[in-house]
């Protein structure tokens, strides 16, 4: 089936040759090899509009983060790209989202299988209450994967990818409510790994978290890039001055201005831009 | 005090002395309950006194205490006892004497100033009988033949060895009368309906018809030789019962023979030691709850009623929880919740208060009647005019009651969905699951426990119900058990027995009310625990779960 060609792709049509951002090279959406593009989404919640005509264009194997004050809609553009909004009743949405191209809203287009390729992680963990295993064994099950052999494999791999290997491996058969909030994030991230997502949305990952697991998954964030496409929300200045590689400045449903992370910090354009990433909004 | 007010130490105490009130209320139901229930099979001492009202001469009494009071001596007199008028205040007690067939009064009261000192006679004797109820006297002689082979103190223990070495030989005659006899009865007349049927059948040649006919007459008439046999067997065995007969006397000088297989349980409870009693009790709480009834339900045991219950409360769960936890599942998960859903929300929460005798009578035109009589017309047309589905039966009632109990489960379904976090689902949606995915490989498995709930309070509601029961399927005595040995096993058109519709029999519908009341308590004491057993199966089987699916509130 189609399982190992999904993985080869995800994982070697990466030309991983760039190093970290800041210092070595200046980064330039231009020389970027675009995944994801956003081109003109709007989106209401009844009659508030939430999002005002966002173009957005996000790199393959780039982290990129999204700020702004509570309520602009970072959260809400992020839940459009793996379509978390048609749970909800009565969200409406105009323009179009491209992933390699092509429209996810496009009619032939058959959801669960862009939730596999889009892979989402929430802002508090939301394991299920099952042993470790199956928790990452989930998606794999969900696609018909019955083979001992296999699953054991993509389980360890996975659990390495979300540097969590090392702490369960001898507990694998246990509830995985046993674990702390940190560990059950980076389980929920070796659980959306296991499917071999293209693209990886964080929803505030490490909101819920004390700063030891926070930094532990910056680093598995900084891990991961190497072979998914990040979007990440956060409140966290530093967090995302750390971890993305672009940052994108979202403001009552509008973006205000996306640049590479060293430029939108150091260099923001906008006045309203400056205010918030100093702390001088609102 | 105002400062006590106001830090609201009256509403503890206001909280604490409701709940007292309330566990007060119920231990005090279900001690009650325990305690009547069982001290009615201990074995009582058996006394014995002249009675002589003044003026009169005395007669003897014997019997067991069976309540006393105090009354003041107008009272007494107002109820027709002869007293001296020197005290105010009198004693009287009730003395269950037994010997119906004698003395024609079961319980009498006796004042005890015209008693005479209570002695309890070591000899004296009790039987348990088939008919008649108790009897209380002494043994005289033991007899085989009509010959005596040994009287005055040397008779119990004959007596004793050769009623022991009645019992096999009784419990044969049970067999073969119940299982036996029954067996070769359903294959004559399923060979009866084949008959039936071949008369009916107008495809057939005349010959082959002809040749059929001789073969199922052939079997039937082996049948019938076995039916014979049996009849014979169970007839050889009764006269080597009827060889033994026994004379006892009562206290009032009745001589009367009765023959041993008129015993069913005979004691000397003041001869016992407390250890012997200990056993003849756990004897007697065994027979009452493995034996048949007796006697219009008064006497023997309750095994086909707690059979009924927890069968007939088995099927109901069956029928109701798919159905219930289906519908929940459709009415939480997949319908639009518009008006609509919540028209059907409340309609279904209302089906909870109707009362429950309007589902009786529902249940006999609807299942009875209707789809009863159309599964009679359809396959069992043979059997007509004699109904086999158009009838009340395990079935009827046990579809009948899910349908009572079918909103308690839906709502506890559904508050359990309810519960499942977001969050879980939306991870599962985010990892490719469909809906259907979502709901069947997380979200349900992890509302279990919650069914389980309402499954308890159904079945808590459904074992006590008693109302709509007596209009589709519940007898007072039935015949045969709803599972035996002849196929297909498991007979859902039959009619049962119940325990909460025994209660009522045997208090209120039975011809000896005073001797049915202590099986009324005893009666109730085991539905109290074959729901409490019931439910605490369904609890441990939902901790059980609830470990497995901790959920994240926990």
């Amino acid at each position: 089936m189609s399982d190992t060609e999904t993985r080869d792709t995800a994982t070697h049509a990466v030309s991983s040759n760039r190093g970290r951002n800041g210092g070595q090279r200046q980064l330039n959406i231009r020389d970027e090899d675009i995944c994801v593009e956003i081109d003109q989404l709007k989106l209401w919640y009844g009659d508030d509009q939430a999002l005002k005509g966002i173009d957005l264009q996000i790199p393959r194997n780039r982290v990129t983060a999204f700020i702004g004050p509570s309520g602009c809609g970072k959260s809400t553009l992020l839940r459009c790209m793996n379509r978390m909004n048609d749970l909800i009743d009565n969200c409406r949405i105009e323009g179009a989202i491209r992933i390699d191209g092509q429209d996810i809203h496009d009619r032939s287009v058959d959801i669960p299988e862009l939730r596999r390729r889009v892979g989402m992680v929430f802002q508090k963990p939301n394991p299920f209450p099952k042993s470790i295993y199956e928790n990452v064994a989930y998606g794999l099950r969900l696609q018909g994967v019955k083979k001992r052999r296999i699953l054991d494999e993509v389980v360890e791999k996975s659990l390495r990818q979300a540097a969590l290997w090392d702490e369960v491996k001898d507990r694998l058969s246990e509830n995985a409510f046993g674990l702390s909030g940190g560990q059950q994030q980076r389980l929920v991230i070796a659980r959306a790994v296991a499917i071999e997502p293209e693209v990886l949305l964080l929803d505030e990952p490490a909101s819920a978290l004390d700063p030891l697991a926070t930094l532990k998954i910056e680093e598995l964030i900084f891990e991961l890039k190497k072979h998914y496409t990040i979007a990440i929300v956060t409140h966290n200045m530093q967090q995302a001055a750390r971890v993305s590689d672009y940052t994108a400045y979202l403001y009552l449903g509008e973006l205000m201005e996306f640049n590479d992370t060293d430029t939108l910090f150091t260099n923001p354009s906008k006045k309203a831009t400056e205010d918030y990433i100093t702390g001088r909004h609102g | 005090m105002r400062n006590w007010f106001n830090r609201g130490i009256p509403w503890i105490w206001l909280n604490a002395g409701a709940v007292a009130v309330s566990l007060v209320l119920v231990l005090g139901l279900f001690g009650h309950v325990v305690f009547t229930g069982l001290q009615h099979f201990w074995p009582k001492d058996i006394i014995a006194f002249d009675y002589a009202e003044p003026g009169q001469d005395p007669v003897s009494v014997m019997g067991e205490v069976d309540r006393s009071e105090v009354l003041s001596v107008r009272a007494a007199e107002r109820r027709g006892f002869e007293v001296d008028e020197s005290g105010d205040l009198i004693t009287r007690h009730r003395i269950k004497r037994g010997n119906r067939d004698i003395t024609d009064r079961d319980f009498t009261w006796y004042v005890q100033e015209n008693m005479s000192e209570w002695e309890y006679p070591e000899d004296a004797v009790r039987l348990e009988r088939r008919q008649w109820g108790d009897f209380y006297g002494y043994l005289r002689e033991v007899r085989v033949d009509g010959e005596v082979v040994a009287e005055g103190d040397a008779a119990w223990e004959r007596f004793d060895s050769l009623f022991a070495d009645n019992v096999p030989r009784i419990e044969e005659i049970g067999r073969i009368e119940r299982v036996e006899i029954g067996n070769v009865n359903a294959e004559i007349e399923e060979l009866r309906l084949a008959q039936r049927r071949l008369r009916a059948n107008e495809t057939l040649s005349e010959q082959e018809r002809q040749e059929r006919a001789e073969a199922l007459q052939e079997e039937r008439n082996r049948w019938e030789d076995e039916y014979d046999e049996l009849v014979e067997r169970r007839n050889e065995l009764l006269e080597e019962i009827g060889r033994y007969d026994a004379v006892f006397e009562t206290v009032e000088g009745h001589r009367k023979t009765m023959p041993l297989g008129d015993i069913v349980k005979p004691s000397r409870p003041n001869a016992m030691s407390t250890a012997e009693k200990a056993v003849f009790y756990v004897g007697e709480f065994w027979d009452f709850v493995s034996g048949y009834p007796r006697e219009a339900n008064t006497e023997g045991g309750i095994l086909p009623a707690i059979f009924g219950t927890v069968f007939m409360t088995l099927v109901m769960a069956v029928f109701v929880t798919p159905f219930g936890v289906l519908a929940a599942i459709y009415m939480r998960e997949y319908a639009k919740q518009g008006p609509l859903i919540r028209m059907i929300r409340i309609s279904v929460n209302n089906l909870a208060g109707v009362p429950s005798i309007v589902f009786g009578v529902f249940g006999l035109g609807f299942f009875v009647y209707f789809m009863g009589g159309g599964i009679d017309q359809l396959f069992y047309s043979e059997r007509l005019p004699s109904p086999t589905f158009g009838k009340g039966g395990v079935l009827w009632a046990s579809l009948t009651l899910a349908l009572l109990t079918l909103p308690v489960v839906i709502v506890s379904t559904e508050e359990g969905l309810a519960r499942i976090p977001g969050s879980i689902r939306q991870g599962a949606l985010a990892l490719g699951a469909t809906k259907g995915e979502m709901l069947w490989r997380t979200v349900v498995p992890l509302a279990t426990p919650a069914m389980i709930t309402g499954l308890i309070l159904a079945v808590a509601r459904a074992a006590g119900e008693v109302a709509p029961l007596m209009l589709v399927g519940v007898v007072k005595l039935a015949p045969a058990l709803p599972v035996d040995g002849n196929f297909p096993f498991l007979h859902l058109d039959r009619s049962f027995m119940h325990l909460g519709f025994h209660i009522y029999d045997v208090g209120f519908q039975s011809p000896n009310v005073e001797a049915g009341r202590p099986l009324v308590y005893a009666t109730a004491l085991i539905l109290v625990m074959v729901i409490i057993v019931l439910n605490l199966t369904a609890i441990m089987i939902r901790n059980h779960l609830r470990e497995r699916f901790r959920a994240e509130s926990d």
